[in-house]
């Protein structure tokens, strides 16, 4: 038999009926839903009298218009009320595996609360209608983002139309740099290959430094296989993915465990399969990533400076890089060490886990933020990270030193909920999107790790956390 | 879905890479359970001066003027000329439901993004792939010639200029299918039922954890 790649043995093992040209019907194990982008398809599917096709597929929580603060005074937006209401209302009509709803003290960013639950297994296919259901590739999934349209086909028919993408091996060999993390990594990658680098392939992420990882840092790494393009970035399994998931509430249970266990381990690649594309990188290189501009691609190292449009050769690159400047307020040649921050955000469904706010908090200990640092914002993925974070002692570190512990939700990395940057504020954001507008109209987003934004927040700009201070 | 056929249609500019799906509907538009009525707001903070917030009057909201979309020259555009890499970022089908509330029913580039390619399809809004130095050349015409119209014909996978040069382009056969016929992909799906239960019930010998 010839030599699969993972994603060759996740896709064929997911074929229900497949037309000459290619076009594939794919099973789909997980659905993962949400109040933003589920509405129009629950509609769909009772203006055309049909009933969802299997019900213990879905999972489902209230995230992106859910408040971080002053829970007890309930959604105050109407418009994000009746969206939160809306889901409300049809999962109870339809029914789900699991439904983590508002205030629940499971409810979650979708992509934080599935993994946590064991509702993400390996060798899943898993959609979502958002883009960075990516995540769940890191436990050897083939999860990516669909459409509205698609939520709505997935319900009625458990499947998805498909095309298989091409298959392409990032691999990170040797060994991260102290304060050095997945995220850096992430953006390492974008800025190699770019924003479409990854448009039309899967991304598997292999080598040493990627088995090194946690499973919390493989799903930040492939959280954003999405800003490289990649609809879907994934992992192959080893004993941290099996140990992670096992014991968690939707998690195979003893009698079968084992048995899924057996079967997990064959979602590897295989020994001498071939990739269309292998990009390499050498972690030992990876310096901590600041980016600069309003794509994740325009990212830089902490030691350089920002770029000089006028270095540029190419007119439509030179056009998008003078844009990111105006825009950003930063002037060619300015040293990332030197720009200022009013805001930071320590969140999201890249950074919001307990080793997120672990790393955060071991560089805030025994700090207070600048003063010209008007709000840190930190925000835990789900209840259940909150309720962690709580229990060891965390919440009070990020507290003495004058951040803000707020209740879980999708929050400032999109801005739907009331966390946004006014027009011209400037943010350390470990989020996963540094596009015009996306943390408010006019608001400023440099996307960094953890403990980059932590030190960022203490010290009012960017700093190198590989000369960090830590306090015991 | 509305079926796509040909279209001779005025072409409209918009000459930046990276268009993400933020930028084409803003996220506080995507709080709305409908469907539809998002033309207005379709690249919502680079049409208008002011913030936009779902619910305002959008006919009385200042007009950026040095935004492409207000120029009187590309009122009623129905093709979109774009760069590489357009509709990246987040999957919100509100994109191509803002390009085709406002009336756009193809847009044209060197490269899209794979969310926001797929979800074209499942609107009637069309997006074509052509070589980079042709979007060039098509950007340099649109320029130059006020009115400037490409005629977009979808079963010969053609997109013809006004003077005679046609430039051909790849879509699949179920997407083609689709497209021509204005079908429900559910329906046509669901012919498949019983290779979809046989599937399902074969899957739930193999791996019960997955049907717990």
């Amino acid at each position: 038999m010839t030599a699969q790649t993972l994603y060759d043995k996740l896709w064929q093992s997911h074929v229900v009926h497949q037309e000459s040209d290619g076009t594939a019907l794919l099973y789909i194990d997980r659905h993962l839903i949400h109040e933003v982008t589920s509405p129009q398809a629950f509609e769909g599917l009772k203006l055309a009298g049909r009933k969802p096709w299997r019900i213990s597929s879905i999972v489902a929580t209230a995230d992106h218009n859910t408040p971080t603060t002053d829970w007890d005074k309930g959604i105050l937006d109407p418009v994000s009320k009746q969206q939160v209401d809306t889901l409300d209302a049809n999962i109870r009509e339809v029914g789900s595996l699991a439904y983590f709803p508002f205030k629940d003290k499971g409810q979650g960013i979708v992509h934080v609360v599935g993994p946590e639950q064991g509702a993400t297994l390996p060798g899943m296919t898993v959609v979502c209608g958002d883009s960075h259901t990516s995540t769940h590739g890191a436990f050897a999934c083939l999860a990516h983002g669909i459409g509205t349209s698609e939520v709505e086909h997935v319900l009625a028919t458990q499947t998805l139309v498909a095309k298989k993408s091409k298959a392409m091996l990032v691999k990170v060999e040797g060994e991260l740099p102290v304060g050095v993390t997945a995220k850096d990594i992430a953006l390492a990658v974008i800025g190699k290959i770019g924003t479409a680098g990854g448009t039309g392939y899967a991304i598997e992420f292999g080598g040493s430094a990627i088995r090194s990882l946690s499973m919390e840092g493989r799903m930040t790494l492939c959280n954003m296989a999405i800003e490289a393009g990649a609809r879907a970035g994934m992992v192959a399994v080893d004993e941290k993915t099996i140990d992670y998931v096992k014991g968690r509430p939707f998690a195979p249970k003893a009698d079968q465990f084992e048995a899924a266990a057996a079967y997990w381990r064959t979602l590897v690649s295989d020994e001498g399969a071939v990739f269309d594309e292998v990009v390499e990188l050498d972690a030992a290189a990876i310096v901590p990533q600041v980016t600069w501009g309003t794509s994740p691609e325009m990212v830089v190292g902490i030691d350089a400076a920002v770029p000089n449009p006028a270095a540029e050769s190419n007119s439509v690159k030179r056009g998008s890089i003078e844009r990111a400047l105006s825009y950003m307020g930063l002037a060619a040649d300015t040293p990332i060490s030197d720009i200022p921050l009013d805001i930071v955000f320590i969140g999201s469904c890249t950074n919001s886990r307990i080793e997120d706010l672990r790393e955060a908090a071991a560089i805030a200990k025994g700090y207070k933020k600048a003063n010209s640092v008007k709000a840190v914002l930190v925000v835990p993925g789900s209840g259940l990270v909150k309720a962690q974070a709580e229990s060891e002692g965390l919440h009070k570190v990020f507290i003495e030193a004058g951040f803000e512990w707020r209740e879980p939700g999708c929050s400032m990395c999109l801005a739907m909920n009331a966390d946004r940057l006014n027009p011209g504020e400037r943010c350390a954001s470990t989020s996963n999107r540094n596009f015009e507008g996306r943390q408010g109209q006019g608001g400023r987003t440099h996307l960094v790790s953890p403990a980059m934004a932590a030190a960022a927040a203490i010290k009012g700009h960017f700093v190198d956390v590989r000369d960090w201070q830590f306090n015991a | 879905m509305q079926a796509f056929t040909t279209l001779n249609g005025l072409v409209c500019p918009l000459d930046r890479a990276n268009v993400d799906t933020d930028a084409i509907i803003p996220k506080q538009f995507l709080k709305s359970i409908k469907r539809s009525g998002f033309g207005p707001n379709l690249f919502d903070e680079w049409r208008y001066l002011d913030h936009g917030e779902p619910g305002m009057d959008n006919s009385v909201r200042p007009l950026n003027p040095e935004f492409v979309l207000n120029f009187p020259r590309y009122k009623g555009a129905q093709v979109l000329l774009a760069r590489e890499n357009f509709g990246c970022g987040s999957s919100r089908e509100h994109a191509p439901w803002a390009l085709e509330d406002y009336g756009f029913r193809a847009v044209i580039a060197p490269s899209f993004a794979d969310i926001f390619f797929n979800n074209c399809y499942k609107n009637g809004v069309l997006p074509i792939v052509l070589p980079a130095e042709v979007v060039d050349k098509l950007f340099a015409a649109t320029a130059g010639n006020e009115g400037y119209k490409l005629m977009i014909d979808l079963a010969a996978q053609t997109v013809s200029t006004p003077d005679g040069q046609s430039y051909a382009f790849d879509i699949t056969e179920h997407r083609k299918h689709c497209m021509l016929n204005g079908l429900d992909e559910i329906g046509l799906t669901l012919a498949h039922a019983d290779k979809i239960k046989a599937f399902e019930d074969q899957r739930r010998q193999q791996q019960p954890w997955l049907f717990a």
